[in-house]
């Protein structure tokens, strides 16, 4: 079980804080789940320069100068690393998915955090707290964020477990919950080729919804096929680089709270998550109907 | 005319293993009723349980303790954790939590009689607290449940400690059921509902679903009581290893398992039968949980109680020794009680049972006054002598497992360990995670444990 | 307005000497708690007649176990406002979240605004009284008490419902399984205006409420009901 946080900014005077506040949403969730953190940033200016494809890869072995120097060698082109305690965040003047065939080809089993356009992703395993520190969340900037704290449930504490899953090019997935028909869909998406790095149930919304983006849909109508296909009790907070969207299952037992003004658009498990964010006061807060998908776009 | 067996052979009469007789039965009520068989007790079907482990005791290497004089202690400290005010039993045995409704109030009476007299702990149900329970039960935990019938804070404040109920073991993922003939005047005023009617109940908690969610619950009951009482978490045996995690995690400052084995008022015979795990594969999983995390037999740690089909003293030695501090007798206090005594043989015939298979608590006819709201019928049974048998078998439970850990050299039952086990079967080799006696094969490889 | 016995801040107060603060024997006065910031189990537990006011939102379970007391939230409140309150009462200002007045026994719940999901769920005798609308699987087993919405009620209100009457001015998007529109009759509509009254709406006209209840015919297990299930 969790904690989940998410902040899509609409004003860009306040870019430059968006870490320090997503840092201070993720910190009130740790309550929730202290085995493990994730986050993703939307366009931090160090983390994933702007015009440049970036990858985030959990757990490497191989130093990160070294593992820069050969996807650059892959892509023919420099590869920039920033390496953050167990998480390296590359890259390049390519395309994410250039760089995440690279990745895959020359380190099959890495593990994947996220890769888009101007995304960074960074999961470990501890506590949110002293994650958000050694990640330095505090200082990172962009335009959007969403934040995991976790208390693993049927699979093991790993930072592969953790969330988001961002398995599809700027596309995050968290999630609060437990869903229980995630077996046979996992069955199915892998009979039809997609692979998963965990056991973890989030993983297959995140590549069901992937695989449903990928056919066309939009992220409402990949969310309505999600409601039809899942069994499970669930708050869902999907972004990718257009957007950012919540959904309740209809039993709506998992909490979820939203607050709105005219400067950015917040969404976290408990609303004590949001008391700090500027102008929550004049807020509009509501709590999101079982069963409707609020999507907010850039 | 019935032929006796060997006719039967001769005649060339085969019963099917698939559609047996029982099953027959089961098939022809579900045709002429229309709704599924409701009834009490535990999972009645063969399980590997705990017949099919045995000790190791005394031998050239392993000496054994002299009863009486070399002491071995059962006392066992649960709580610890958090609350200003741990429980402090005599005995490794707590009375497991039955609700006044499912029993008559004179056989909660003789629970708490019998349990205080040895210096143990009673747990309510689904009922809520009566004042007989608190007046006799020197040690009393309050079970907090999906229904919330007749829950209030000035018993909360009274209770000794707080167990909040996810499931239990016969029907892992459903809620209470008390039927019409059992919600009499008094029971129906303590739960809130029309006198007579079905009890329908939730099988969640009206205001948590989920460990995070359940951590804060936790957290608003230690203030609602002042930090003073331990906080339980009990379930049922499914995904034990990971519902012991996450229990801990939640805040549980004790953990209690009911295996499948364990017993209800009233449920579906389905649910019994087809839902859970047994309590020998329960037990394993949650030790290896708790010692993971680092907060198994340690001081502050999170104690483990295990219920469902504990019988003898052989039977709390062996749970004590896979990993648990104490047990839970429910189905086995009752019997202790009188239930399903011979003596009412020709009633429960009448009944359409008989003595050893009598397991219609639903029905609240039950001849020995025990699992009814019947006056005529609770007046047969005797609460205060009730607890004396009680006491006597609680007492019993314990010098059996006295016997049996001094055997195996302990100075208290506390030190019995897996390795004093072994298994006479495959199954339970594996889920016990004990080597099949005689070698040193532990089928599955013992799980990572 | 009443002095001020005590100001608690709970920036510089932890929670725990808050509600022991609160948790005094023979407690009276008036008590101020400042800055919630949405903090969990504020106010619990109370057992004396006393007035708390809590200035902004608060998080789960505010005023759980409300025995005598009368708590003001002025803000909104997360899960289980006032759950199992037994005496007493509790204002919420804001909306409330899911749960509000959860197997509640006694005492009067009001809400301004909006309660969410499950509002009143398992009630069993408290007064709930909610100025907006209120969300789905409301009154779910109610058992008893009365459930009073100015507003719109969500999907499968009162399923399961046992003795509770809730009395909607709004919209009901769907009944739950047994629960049913039933006749208003002078004693519902006299027990209506007393609940109006007593949460500040005395304006509202009564017959433009309709009252909602169990049609009973969930009390006995048989064949006939499987459909429900």
């Amino acid at each position: 079980m969790c904690g989940i946080v998410g902040l899509h900014l609409r004003s860009p005077g306040l870019y430059p804080r968006l870490g320090e506040l997503l840092a201070g949403m993720l910190c009130e969730m740790e309550e929730r789940g202290a085995d493990s953190a994730g986050i993703a940033v939307y366009g931090d200016p160090v983390w994933a320069p702007a015009g440049r494809g970036t990858i985030s890869l959990l757990e490497v072995r191989e130093p990160a100068p070294e593992v820069a120097a050969a996807l650059g060698a892959e892509l023919g082109t420099e590869v920039a690393v920033t390496p953050l305690d167990g998480t390296y965040l590359l890259n390049a003047s390519a395309d994410s998915l250039a760089l995440l065939a690279a990745a895959r080809k020359l380190y099959p089993d890495v593990v994947v955090g996220g890769f888009g356009e101007d995304l960074a992703v960074l999961k470990g395993v501890g506590r949110p707290r002293l994650l958000a520190d050694s990640w330095g969340l505090a200082a990172a900037q962009g335009w959007q964020g969403v934040g995991h704290t976790r208390m693993a449930t049927e699979s093991a504490v790993t930072a592969s477990g953790a969330h988001p899953y961002a398995v599809g090019p700027g596309q995050c997935l968290v999630h609060n919950g437990s869903f229980a028909n995630h077996a046979t869909i996992r069955r199915e998406l892998r009979a039809a080729g997609v692979r998963f790095d965990s056991e973890n149930d989030t993983e297959v919304a995140a590549r069901f919804v992937a695989s449903e983006l990928a056919k066309g849909k939009d992220v409402e109508a990949a969310l309505k096929e999600l409601i039809g296909t899942f069994d499970g009790f669930y708050t869902l907070l999907v972004s990718n680089s257009e957007s950012f969207a919540v959904v309740r299952d209809a039993i709506a037992c998992k909490p979820a709270v939203i607050a709105e003004t005219g400067d950015w658009v917040a969404m976290a498990s408990e609303y004590r998550a949001l008391a700090g964010l500027p102008g929550v006061r004049q807020a509009r807060i509501w709590e999101p109907e079982p069963e409707v998908i609020y999507a907010w776009n850039r | 005319m019935t032929h006796p067996s060997d006719d039967r052979a001769r005649l060339g009469l085969r019963e099917s293993a698939t559609f047996d007789r029982a099953t027959i039965a089961a098939i022809h009520r579900a045709a002429r009723t229309g709704v599924y068989d409701i009834r009490g007790w535990g999972a009645k079907r063969p399980l590997p349980h705990f017949d099919d482990l045995l000790f190791l005791g005394a031998s050239i290497s392993r000496y054994p303790l002299e009863g009486y004089r070399e002491r071995c202690g059962t006392d066992v400290v649960l709580g610890g954790r958090n609350a200003k005010f741990p429980l402090h039993l005599d005995i490794p045995v707590t009375i497991a939590g039955m609700s006044f409704g499912a029993l008559s109030g004179r056989a909660k009476e003789a629970l708490g009689r019998g349990a205080t007299e040895v210096g143990t702990s009673t747990t309510t149900g689904d009922g809520g607290m009566t004042p007989e329970e608190r007046g006799q039960s020197k040690k009393l935990v309050y079970q907090y449940l999906p229904s919330r019938y007749g829950m209030n804070p000035d018993d909360l404040r009274k209770a000794d400690a707080i167990e909040v109920v996810l499931g239990q073991g016969a029907k892992p993922g459903g809620g209470g059921m008390l039927l019409g003939q059992k919600i009499s005047a008094r029971v129906a005023g303590m739960r809130t509902l029309p006198e007579g009617i079905d009890q329908r109940s939730a099988s969640r908690h009206p205001d948590w679903t989920g460990p995070d969610d359940l951590a804060i619950k936790i957290g608003e009951l230690r203030e609602i009581t002042d930090w003073e009482k331990p906080v339980y978490v009990k379930v049922g045996a499914t995904r034990t290893y990971y519902d012991v995690k996450l229990a801990v995690h939640a805040g549980a400052d004790v953990v209690v398992v009911d295996g499948m084995q364990g017993g209800t008022a009233a449920t579906q015979d389905v649910f019994i039968e087809h839902v859970g795990i047994p309590t020998l594969a329960a037990i394993p999983q949650a030790a290896q949980a708790l010692r993971e995390l680092g907060v198994h037999k340690k001081p502050g740690g999170v104690q483990l109680i295990v219920s469902g089909g504990i019988r003898n003293g052989a039977d709390v030695a062996k749970a004590l020794a896979l990993g648990a501090d104490a047990v839970a007798i429910g189905t086995a206090a009752l019997i202790a009680l009188g239930d399903n005594d011979p003596k009412w043989s020709a009633e429960y015939r009448e009944l359409g049972s008989e003595a050893g298979f009598y397991d219609d608590f639903q029905d609240g006819k039950d001849p020995a006054g025990i699992s009814t709201q019947d006056p005529e019928l609770e007046a047969r049974f005797d609460p205060v002598e009730g607890g004396r048998r009680l006491a006597n078998y609680l007492r019993v439970l314990t010098m059996e497992a006295q016997t049996i850990a001094r055997a195996c050299g302990k100075r208290h039952v506390a030190g019995l360990e897996p390795e004093d086990l072994v298994a006479i079967s495959i199954e339970a080799a594996a889920m016990a995670g004990v080597p099949l006696a005689g070698t040193d094969w532990i089928p599955g490889g013992n799980g990572g444990r | 307005m009443e002095q001020v016995t005590e100001t608690f801040d709970l920036r510089a107060t932890p929670l725990r000497q808050v509600n022991a603060a609160l948790h005094a024997p023979g407690l009276s006065g008036r008590y101020i708690v400042e800055n919630p910031q949405g903090a969990h189990s504020v106010a619990v537990g109370l057992n004396s007649p006393v007035k708390v006011e809590i200035n902004g939102n608060v998080g789960y379970y505010a005023a759980g176990m409300n025995q005598r007391a009368e708590v003001t939230v002025n803000g909104s409140a997360g899960t289980g406002v006032a759950e199992n309150m037994m005496s007493g009462m509790v204002w919420v200002k804001g909306n409330a979240s899911q749960s509000a007045g959860a197997t509640a026994h006694g005492g009067l719940l009001v809400i301004d605004g909006d309660a969410a999901a499950r509002c009143g769920i398992s009630m069993k005798g408290a007064d709930i009284v909610v100025g907006g609308n209120i969300g789905h699987m409301s009154a779910f087993m109610a058992q008893a008490g009365r459930l009073v919405v100015r507003g719109d009620a969500g999907e499968a209100l009162g399923d399961s419902i046992y003795e509770a009457r809730i009395y909607v001015r709004g919209s009901v998007k769907g009944l739950g399984a047994d629960c049913v529109p039933k006749e208003m009759r002078a004693e519902h509509v006299e027990e209506l205006t007393g609940l109006l009254k007593a949460a500040g709406f005395e304006d509202d006209d009564p017959l433009s409420y309709t009252r909602y209840g169990s049609a009973r015919t969930l009390y006995h297990f048989h064949a006939g009901n499987s459909s429900v299930y």
